[in-house]
């Protein structure tokens, strides 16, 4: 049994994720962390689970045509230790390239890791969401700053708040 | 800052009342199926019942950052509760520590979208909509007064996160869209 990476991408039609799962049931493998949306109409899924890779890919096999398909052995699970506290991170404003380089790079230049991010476009408004972690040794009031004149630079709003949680 | 009018029974209530002192229980964790149970009304004044509300400001008082404990956290599926969000930075009206019987959210009022976690979920968090203002009625344990209790800000967040307990509904039966669930940050 390995871990393995499946990814599925292609026209959206009901029943892809049905399709897709059923076939991996049936070589004995547990799904484990997915995520599967729709990007411009197209379907995509990742997904990390634990199988024997022949089987599963010999498995998914009659599936593809239009469904891209690939499947790979992964290398050993890191669990994700955070580096700091925890932000929203969300930008919106009219489209144009590079946005998304400009702001992710600032980020990472205060020493940030984005853990998850998620881009739409409709007509001419792009936005764009993400989790990051900021290291406690960042000066968060830089980062702000240098978000605000990326975001001038672009034409783009940009906010980075805190997403505190409460237990309860 | 208070808004609500606080209820002075609720208020001055204090565990000391139950004239027991609480065991330490173990809190459950999901998928236990006892918090997918919807808990049995009680009778608040069954010692039995009386003896659990003191085990739940006991297991509460000894477990770090716990504002809430409900009875099938703690394996039981009765409509019981403690709550104390005393000094918690985002509570406005604060009736303090308390354990409420058969409590049912009677109004509700201006939703709000917050991140919660809970000690039987602890590998996640979620975004769940909440009402700000509610107000509650249930029976103090080892009585047969109805009490009321109209609260808002974070008493009524968890409020409504522990009757939804008594319910068995856990926060990932609520949150608020399928990216609305994040892997917990333990970072401290």
């Amino acid at each position: 049994m390995s871990q393995l990476a499946v990814t599925v991408i292609g026209p959206d039609r009901p029943g892809i994720i049905a399709d897709v799962t059923e076939a991996l049931v049936g070589t004995g493998v547990n799904l484990e962390d997915s995520t599967m949306t729709l990007l411009r109409g197209h379907f995509a899924m990742m997904i990390v689970c634990s199988g024997p890779f022949d089987e599963v890919k010999s498995a998914l096999e009659p599936l593809r045509g239009e469904l891209v398909i690939t499947v790979r052995i992964m290398g050993p699970e890191h669990e994700h230790a955070p580096i700091g506290p925890s932000y929203l991170l969300s930008v919106h404003g009219a489209d144009r390239p590079g946005i998304v380089a400009a702001v992710t790079r600032m980020i990472a230049s205060a020493g940030g890791t984005i853990t998850d991010l998620a881009t739409r476009l409709s007509g001419e408004l792009y936005v764009l969401t993400a989790e990051v972690e900021i290291p406690p040794t960042a000066e968060l009031a830089w980062l702000d700053r240098a978000l605000e004149i990326t975001a001038e630079e672009l034409g783009v709003g940009v906010t980075l708040r805190p997403t505190e949680s409460d237990d309860l | 800052m208070s808004v609500a009018h606080l209820n002075q029974t609720l208020a001055s209530w204090s565990p000391a009342q139950l004239g027991i002192t609480g065991d330490t229980l173990e809190v459950v964790r999901a998928p236990h199926p006892v918090l997918a149970t919807e808990g049995a009304t009680v009778d608040p004044l069954d010692p039995v019942m009386v003896a659990l509300a003191s085990d739940l400001v006991a297991t509460m008082r000894v477990s770090p950052g716990c504002v809430g404990l409900a009875a099938p956290q703690v394996g039981i599926a009765a409509q019981m509760f403690a709550l104390d969000v005393t000094g918690h930075p985002k509570t406005r009206t604060c009736h303090g520590v308390f354990v409420l019987c058969n409590a049912v959210v009677i109004e509700s009022s201006r939703q709000e979208k917050g991140r919660e976690g809970c000690m039987s979920v602890p590998d996640f968090t979620g975004d769940v909509k909440r009402a700000t203002r509610v107000t509650v009625t249930g029976v103090l344990p080892g009585t047969t007064d109805h009490v009321t209790i109209s609260t808002d800000a974070f008493e009524a967040r968890a409020l409504q996160h522990e009757i939804d307990h008594c319910n068995g509904q856990l926060f990932l039966d609520r949150v608020a869209g399928a990216h609305a669930v994040y892997p917990r940050k333990v970072y401290q």
